[in-house]
């Protein structure tokens, strides 16, 4: 099994004519991904390698029966993509998109809330979810991913996510899902939602987790693991050497005072009975151990 | 964006925030007409991007030309957390009854913006909110239905503002709350908001950091970018459009994506080494960024080694290392470089690499085995 998509979800593209949905539309396609619609409004009628464009989300979900979206459409469309996709009644949105300014993201989560609870989203500026050998809708490579299980993967990184991967495959761990949730500050999905998807999926037999400094989100997961996640979890936050108190990039990454810190994650982390690790190929190490005695 | 004080008191006035007046100058005989101008007494503030500033000395009452000339003598050149003044801003002094805190900012964790507001105004609020917590006055705010009259009214009421001056704090939240939402800010902080001898209400300090990822929408912000104070390197790198911070080490990182940029440090440090600096290229860098970013890692002199450090998502490894091929192209690069390539288009990024591997540039199948390598050769410093 695996977690929020398998090889039967069916998938819309909004932004599939555009370069960076081309690529990666056709990549996860290419996976063996089912890439059933694209959506780009003006181009209803016409195809992206044989995908059919719809003007609306609802119009593709209505031709094709997709359930879910992978949207990759320029910061500024993002937010009205992403509640079009609520609206039009998918289960799962998938948001790539860096840089919407946080006024959008808030208000994006306020609507979807009240109007949409059945829509889960992922991200924004995430770099998606693979199911290897089931589904991959986002910007990983497939290559790096190993089908079979049995480690379930979540990360708030985007580039640590695919680091993540490899680690596992390269030492023949497979995994049953990825999720990269993204480092923005008002994340769809989190650590919780997918300690607690990880936590009841039969196949998944242990937790390999990646956070980074700023924020809350590891402290919180930290708590719920103690109470909830019986299976093993491995755990490697980035930034212990980052310079303290300055932003780097993501608006998540704010250090202040000594909550945030990545010391201050881990020792939590720890106390809860997560193995922590120091770099991401430390991370994969402990997870081979963890297998091996599975 | 952190915004200077004065740039931050200009932001406030967009939204009929009340402020102080006041005049920026860079020079103590300016500080001096300048003091004159709003009149006696005057207050002369440090401009710095880095609070804890009135601690350090950066602010100082002045009641006559020679004493403001002094006083600006004096903070202008102060090193205050690193940060070196360049400019005060004078304005005159207020009459204060009373200091108040309040600031607004999204609470993450609820997914919501969040009002703090205590009457345990123009102290360290830090301190307050570790040892009396229930001093700060806190509401939620839901973006779809905005802050409104009635949660401003009891968050001033909850926080034991004076009965006499709670409409006109009221006013003045909501104010701030519309520069906060409208003004596309991360975070609006007042500390002290303050009522006069006069019972105006009036925003004493202004502690405002932009949204960069909603500059699109705000030309207005350009005025304030181009007053922005960086070192030459960091100035360079946002020129180039890269995620750059000057760090103290020999060993230059350059990766895609702030979380690989920050593993990278780690990796470099646990290796023995310290890197010069943190580098995120960013998503879907092409060749012009990785050209560029080698291109400013070269003109710091530190740097013995460079490790850069890719993993292809959105970014592709081919078009990685076609910027290594033209930044050599380009420049003279003065180090050595040990190169990790893994991800999207890997094959095709290490076919382009292979005519151009060297003893100076070398490429690591693992981030830890290019660490130890890159650590290594910052040591023997072969630059």
């Amino acid at each position: 099994m695996s977690i929020f998509v398998d090889e039967n979800t069916k998938v819309i593209v909004q932004g599939l004519t555009g370069n960076q949905g081309r690529f990666h539309g056709l990549r996860n396609r290419d996976y063996g991904t089912k890439i059933v619609a694209g959506v780009t409004p003006g181009k209803a009628g016409t195809d992206v390698d044989g995908i059919p464009i719809y003007d609306s989300v609802k119009d593709a979900a209505a031709a094709t029966g997709a359930t879910a979206s992978f949207i990759v459409v320029p910061p500024r469309f993002a937010a009205d993509a992403i509640i079009e996709a609520a609206a039009a009644g998918l289960a799962f949105v998938v948001c790539i998109t860096e840089f919407i300014p946080a006024k959008d993201e808030a208000m994006v989560a306020s609507v979807m809330r009240r109007n949409y609870p059945g829509t889960r989203l992922l991200g924004p500026n995430c770099p998606g979810i693979i199911s290897p050998g089931r589904c991959n809708i986002g910007i990983t490579s497939g290559d790096i991913a190993l089908p079979g299980g049995p480690v379930g993967i979540v990360s708030r990184s985007g580039t640590l996510t695919y680091q993540a991967l490899y680690e596992l495959s390269q030492k023949g761990v497979g995994q049953t899902t990825c999720v990269g949730i993204g480092g923005d500050p008002v994340p769809g999905t989190n650590f919780i939602d997918c300690l607690a998807a990880f936590e009841a999926d039969p196949e998944t037999k242990a937790v390999l987790m990646i956070g980074e400094i700023g924020g809350e989100e590891e402290e919180k997961a930290a708590e719920f693991i103690k109470e909830h996640v019986t299976k093993p979890v491995v755990a490697y936050v980035a930034g212990v050497t980052a310079p303290a108190g300055r932003k780097m990039g993501h608006a998540g990454a704010i250090v202040s005072g000594g909550h945030g810190t990545a010391q201050g994650k881990m020792d939590v982390l720890r106390e809860a009975g997560v193995i922590v690790a120091v770099n991401p190929t430390e991370a994969g190490d402990r997870m081979v151990e963890i297998v091996e005695r599975l | 964006m952190d915004l200077f004080e004065y740039q931050g008191k200009d932001f406030f006035s967009r939204y009929g925030v009340p402020t102080s007046t006041g005049v920026l100058v860079r020079d103590p005989d300016a500080a001096a007409e300048a003091a004159g101008s709003v009149g006696f007494p005057a207050v002369i503030k440090a401009q710095v991007q880095v609070g804890g500033r009135g601690k350090a000395g950066g602010v100082k009452l002045v009641h006559d030309a020679d004493e403001a000339r002094e006083v600006a003598r004096a903070i202008l050149g102060m090193d205050i957390k690193g940060h070196i003044v360049h400019k005060v801003w004078v304005e005159h002094a207020s009459d204060i009854a009373k200091e108040y805190y309040v600031s607004f900012t999204l609470d993450r964790g609820v997914k919501q913006y969040l009002c703090l507001l205590s009457s345990e105004g123009g102290v360290e609020i830090e301190e307050v909110a570790k040892t009396n917590p229930g001093a700060i006055a806190r509401v939620h705010i839901d973006p779809l239905e905005g802050f409104t009259e009635d949660q401003a009214a009891r968050i001033v009421s909850e926080a034991g503002i004076d009965e006499a001056s709670r409409a006109g704090v009221a006013r003045v939240l909501l104010q701030l709350y519309q520069a906060f939402v409208e003004g596309d800010a991360d975070l609006v902080e007042v500390n002290p908001l303050i009522i006069k001898t006069d019972g105006n209400v009036h925003a004493l300090d202004a502690k405002v950091t932009l949204d960069d990822s909603a500059s699109y929408r705000h030309p207005e912000w350009e005025s304030y970018r181009q007053d922005m104070e960086l070192d030459g390197r960091e100035a360079l790198a946002r020129s180039k459009g890269l995620n750059y911070i000057g760090l103290d080490g020999t060993v230059g990182i350059i990766a895609n994506g702030a979380g690989l940029a920050m593993a990278t440090l780690d990796v470099v440090s646990q290796a023995g080494g310290r890197a010069a600096n943190f580098l995120d290229l960013g998503g879907g860098a092409g060749a012009d960024a990785m050209a560029n970013a080698l291109e400013v890692i070269n003109t710091d002199e530190k740097v013995e080694a460079v490790f850069v450090n890719i993993f292809g998502g959105i970014t592709r490894c081919d078009e990685v290392a076609k910027g290594i091929q033209e930044a050599l192209g380009r420049v003279e690069l003065s180090f050595p470089m040990v190169i990790r390539l893994d991800g999207t288009n890997a094959k095709e990024g290490h076919a382009i690499l292979e005519g151009l591997l060297s003893d100076k540039i070398r490429v690591e199948k693992t981030m830890v085995g290019a660490a130890k390598t890159a650590v290594e050769l910052a040591k023997k410093g072969e630059r």
